[in-house]
């Protein structure tokens, strides 16, 4: 909503500066976007009259022009346009000018004969001949108004308002208005707020003769006012309409339609004009549309209406739709006689369902959206038709049409100050609010409020608590500590999350955060198979593009995205984590599962499978998942997208019979899909499965009171025996007095048979009851080799 | 006897004076106190001594011994001093070479203050809570407040599932939520993810987070609002931050503010940073709508409570300088190796 300054002042009177008006209309809940000063650009423009125009003796198409500007001597401008001659009086770009299209004026020649200025077209000074309806827009604006020589343009023209702009929130269509406006401006300065009510004197007439309104849908429309206006001169607007209608951003277009858009910012109430002549038979019926029916809207475009839509139809046709826009042929027209004025209450989500179907959002359907005053329809034709003869623009009948079948109630809301007072945290008397309620136009009687008929968010007492706060400045409402004890600490899932992060930055790896919604092209880069469950999304309906269309139900993709990414841009070795949700859907009209992973992708020189399988351990270590296992891809994964991974250097972790997540190295065709160049490796882990196996608890073990007894190993066994199997076998043969198994070599070549490799362990055993003997270790180790014979393993020659 | 006994002491003594290393010293003393040494050769003739000499020279031959026991270990702790010396003065080390580096990782910029903003509040009592991020059309607009057909939910532009079904575009949701299975008092915050369709550029995202905090208990103020948010921006920009709340409207609050900050450029007097408002905008707030608590089966005649909203993305750009929004989500290591 623009304010014309100039406007405001008809109704309230401020002793202050804009910047203080526009810091205290926000600080009191109207906020203001900016204020722009009408012409501001404009600078050293002056009226001038031309005493002369002769040719220019270099050129055919050039006059010089001596202007007298209002100093001693008239100064020499020369001017290529037209349409001047002397004694036209016209806007003078002095030397040092600027102008709004950037142009600064300095002293010049043209075609040898000096020139000390410019003479402006409208275009110019930022106008058009809607601004000045008597001008040209092609040539020199001969100005005709009652203006001194040497005067500075903006004064002599009106371009010295200024234009605020607020940001109406959608509670208060009250405000998209001057008469709104000025309201809470007066409520903000506690000063007095005069809004006389509109006169007129009208022609005799019997309306019912000429116009007959019928409303047949009560409930979508309570309210019609019509009346007719006889005897139209089409004719340009006074200045001052004109002014302010510019200042409002809006373009006067002629008298009569000037009018209703002149009312319609002063009240807030849109308003529609017909011409009577397209009214056929003096019908109008307020009803929904009928299957099937068309209708060409102002702009042009037919439309097709259905029957949940209002429309307004004479005896045959619809000829507006309701609170959105009239039809062609149905406005003012140069021809035009006589009009019908529609002044009109729809009910809001009529107007807003019909506009968002119609796919046309205008001025007035914006406004009937939110939510109109219906007592307020009256008054705007009585405006109408007092501008109408004010302004000359024809003959008013005196009586009117007014369909009132509004059953709405002024709401009555409990007034409690003390209530008030504890709900705020303020100390505010009672007459003070009283005032602020005066102010505002809501009726105090007694312990009760009456909501004027234009706030339509007024409904509670907290909603008079606002009202309170905001006039009395939020800013003076005191700071205080919440009442009361509160314990609160994060829940175990919330700290195991924290503590898996923790861990999985200590181990190198820096955080990323990507987008939810991935494309479903996506799914085919990790290679996923058609019919895998994975591509099962949730989809966005409305997505901004294909690329952000379905929920992720792996973050695999978005990972391997980001490592593209960092390869694409030369980063030579990278570490990346992810907390992020996977949507996995459940139904149609069910919310999806939205279990937390952590993805773990990383590339360069020193990284291998082994580097991202130890960061792994050490966060699965860190976390409580003790003893977890490692086993090899197998085709009924438990991880569909573990496809996307190479074969022979993949594995799938599990804690117990849980699998809790997968690792390996990428696929090398996927690798390829993503332009990564370089080998590159990729874990997820189910954090929301993983967090009930966690041992969390920590409980002290006795440091060893008896010496340990280590021995080494060193075994042959088929190259295809996973060492891990080997492992295991031992752990389970050297029974509870084991202490630890380290592996330390690794070999093949020489020296060994080929097929086969060579393992060495370093075996340590203690108890702790006693130390342990030689001959027990001795056991042991027997035990060893012989459980290691079922694996063919055997002792090292 | 008694000469030959301090010609062996002068002479041992000068020996040490000469000795520079641990095995002249041991060589030394074999020398002279060892077993086939100068002064056990002496004592060895003891036996042809008188009675009155014998008690005389054993005294003198201790001493002698004693003293060059003294010397010896006088010189093997210089020696010692100066082969340490000399040891480490061998391993000195450029020490402007670069150290062996134990690389770790570290959090996203956005983890850092949502982290930061937790900790703030858990301190004051508030637990975290989680919401879904696809959301049924109850939670996220109806129960707060925007019925359909409300113009105010023209202003968020909402990716929608189904009819029903749509990605939350605000952390509230989960205030109905937390409303639905908890009886006041009521202390929470939640951060999260949320979902508007707003084209990428540099200040949008259609991806963004929030961190939404409630207060549901008997005799909540709109006083306590404004402590609590003070606290807050406090604890993020300095004490010597201010705040400034403006009335503003949102359905499910009833007053309703939005929370400017005092531009920690300008304090105040208005510069580029701020668009010369002085101010910056930071959250939206407000007392909890009647509607919404009742709608929650929380009795609004005893209750009152407070509700808040603030954008995190907002906060992280001014707070390490960032331009653009889409570094935040593009993950270049070079970015991330900043935090």
């Amino acid at each position: 909503m623009n304010l014309s300054m100039k406007w405001l002042s008809d109704y309230v009177t401020l002793d202050t500066t804009v910047k203080d008006f526009c810091a205290a209309m926000t600080m009191s809940g109207s906020k203001v976007e900016v204020a722009t000063e009408e012409g501001s650009e404009i600078k050293n423009v002056v009226v001038g009259k031309l005493l002369s125009v002769v040719p220019h003796e270099n050129s055919d198409h050039l006059v010089v022009c001596q202007v007298d500007v209002g100093q001693e001597q008239p100064i020499q401008i020369v001017t290529g346009a037209p349409n001047v001659k002397a004694g036209d009086v016209v806007p003078v770009a002095l030397c040092g000018a600027e102008l709004p299209n950037g142009v600064k004026i300095k002293k010049g020649k043209l075609r040898g004969v000096e020139s000390n200025g410019m003479l402006c077209s409208l275009g110019e000074l930022g106008l058009t001949v809607h601004d000045f309806p008597y001008a040209i827009a092609d040539g020199i604006f001969i100005i005709q108004e009652d203006c001194q020589i040497g005067q500075d343009i903006h004064e002599a023209i009106g371009l010295n308002d200024t234009s605020v702009e607020f940001e109406i929130t959608s509670n208060r269509p009250d405000c998209l208005s001057v008469t709104g406006l000025a309201r809470e401006a007066a409520a903000t300065y506690h000063v007095p707020l005069h809004i006389p009510q509109p006169q007129f004197k009208g022609i005799e007439g019997n309306i019912q003769e000429e116009l007959h309104v019928e409303i047949a849908n009560k409930e979508k429309c309570p309210r019609y006012a019509a009346g007719i206006v006889k005897n139209v001169k089409i004719a340009p607007s006074p200045r001052w309409m004109r002014e302010r209608l510019r200042a409002s951003g809006v373009r006067p277009i002629n008298n009569l339609v000037d009018i209703t858009n002149y009312v319609m910012l002063e009240f807030g109430q849109p308003m529609h004009a017909f011409d009577l002549r397209y009214v056929k038979d003096g019908q109008i019926v307020v009803r929904n549309a009928a299957e099937g029916e068309f209708i060409t809207t102002l702009d042009g475009v037919t439309r097709a209406l259905s029957p949940e839509m209002l429309v307004i139809a004479d005896a045959e046709k619809p000829i507006a739709v309701a609170g959105v826009m009239g039809g062609e042929y149905s406005g003012i027209m140069e021809d035009t006689n006589t009009v019908v004025f529609e002044s009109a209450y729809f009910e809001p989500v009529q107007v807003r369902r019909t506009a968002k179907k119609l796919g046309m959002r205008t001025d007035a359907s914006a406004r009937y959206e939110k939510g109109l005053d219906p007592e307020g329809c009256l008054r705007t034709l009585e405006r109408a038709f007092e501008l109408v003869e004010l302004l000359g623009a024809g003959e008013p009948v005196r009586t009117h049409i007014d369909l009132n079948y509004n059953e709405k109630q002024r709401n009555r809301i409990p007034f409690d100050p003390d209530w008030i007072n504890a709900f705020l945290g303020t100390e505010i008397s009672r007459e003070s609010m009283c005032e602020t309620m005066k102010m505002l136009e809501i009726e105090v009687d007694g312990d009760t409020c009456i909501s004027p008929s234009f706030r339509i968010d007024l409904e509670r007492p907290a909603d008079l608590a606002e009202e309170v706060a905001r006039i009395y400045g939020y800013n003076n409402i005191p700071s205080t500590v919440i009442k009361g004890v509160a314990n609160a600490s994060l829940t175990p899932k919330q700290k195991f999350r924290r503590t898996l992060e923790n861990a999985t930055v200590a181990v190198g790896c820096y955080g990323i955060l990507t987008y939810s919604f991935i494309s479903p092209k996506y799914f085919d880069k990790i290679g996923l198979p058609a019919d895998s469950n994975l591509r099962k999304t949730v989809v966005i309906s409305n997505p901004l593009g294909e690329d952000t269309s379905v929920m992720r139900t792996t973050t695999l993709p978005s990972m391997l995205e980001t490592l593209s990414l960092n390869y694409k841009n030369r980063n030579a070795a990278v570490a990346l984590y992810e907390i992020g949700k996977e949507y996995l859907p459940t139904g149609t009209d069910t919310l999806p599962l939205e279990p937390d992973r952590l993805t773990i992708g990383m590339y360069g020189e020193d990284t291998d499978f082994f580097t991202l399988k130890g960061m792994v351990e050490t966060i699965l270590e860190t976390a409580g998942l003790h003893d977890c296992t490692y086993q090899a891809c197998k085709a009924e994964t438990p991880f569909a997208e573990t496809c996307a991974l190479h074969p022979g250097r993949s594995a799938v972790i599990y804690k117990d019979e849980t699998p809790i997540g997968y690792l390996g190295e990428v696929h090398p065709t996927v690798q390829k899909n993503y332009d990564i160049g370089t080998r590159t490796y990729v874990a997820k882990l189910l954090i929301d499965e993983m967090q009930p196996l966690a041992e969390t608890e920590i409980t002290y073990q006795p440091l060893p009171k008896f010496p340990a007894i280590t021995r080494d190993l060193s075994l042959v066994c088929a190259d295809e025996v996973p060492v891990g199997v080997l492992q295991s076998a031992m752990k389970k043969a050297v029974g509870n007095i084991l202490e630890q198994i380290t592996l330390f070599d690794v070999y093949k070549g020489e020296q060994i048979a080929s097929g086969m490799k060579s393992v060495s362990f370093s075996i340590r055993m203690r108890s702790h009851e006693g130390t342990l003997t030689d001959e027990q270790a001795d056991a042991a180790m027997k035990r060893v080799l012989k459980a290691l014979q079922e694996h063919g393993a055997t002792l090292r020659a | 006897m008694k000469e030959q006994l301090e010609a062996i002491r002068n002479e041992a003594e000068a020996a040490l004076q000469t000795c520079t290393d641990a095995k002249q010293l041991d060589a030394i003393r074999v020398q002279y106190l060892g077993k086939k040494g100068a002064l056990t050769a002496i004592l060895k003739q003891m036996g042809k001594l008188s009675a009155e000499e014998r008690p005389v020279m054993g005294q003198l031959a201790n001493a002698v011994r004693t003293d060059i026991e003294s010397a010896i270990s006088k010189q093997q702790k210089t020696i010692a001093e100066a082969e340490l010396t000399q040891k480490l003065q061998s391993e000195t080390l450029d020490i402007t070479l670069p150290g062996k580096q134990k690389k770790i990782g570290g959090l996203h910029p956005l983890t850092i203050v949502e982290n930061e903003i937790k900790e703030i509040f858990l301190g004051m009592g508030f637990s975290v809570a989680d919401g879904p991020e696809v959301e049924y059309d109850y939670y996220n607009f109806e129960a707060l407040n925007l019925p359909p057909d409300h113009p105010a939910r023209d202003t968020q532009d909402t990716f929608y599932i189904t009819d029903n079904i749509l990605l939350r575009t605000q952390t509230s949701s989960v205030q109905v939520h937390v409303m639905e299975q908890q009886k006041p008092p009521i202390r929470v915050i939640s951060p999260g993810r949320v979902f508007r369709s707003d084209a990428i550029d540099a200040t949008h995202s259609p991806l963004f987070h929030q961190v939404e905090g409630l207060v549901v208990d008997k005799g909540i103020t709109m006083a306590d609002l404004k402590g609590t948010l003070e606290l807050l921006m406090q604890r993020l920009y300095g004490e010597d931050c201010k705040i400034r709340l403006r009335p503003h409207h949102f359905p499910f609050t009833e007053p309703s503010a939005e929370v400017d900050v005092m531009c920690y450029n300008c304090y105040g007097k208005g510069c580029r940073l701020c668009k010369g408002e002085g101010y910056i905008e930071l959250l939206g707030a407000g007392m909890v709508h009647p509607k919404v608590l009742e709608g929650c089966g929380i009795d609004s005649n005893v209750y009152s409570g407070f509700a808040f909203g603030l954008g995190l993305e907002r906060i992280v750009m001014r707070r390490y300088n960032i331009q653009d929004m889409r570094l935040l989500f593009e993950n270049d290591y070079r970015f991330l190796e900043q935090f």
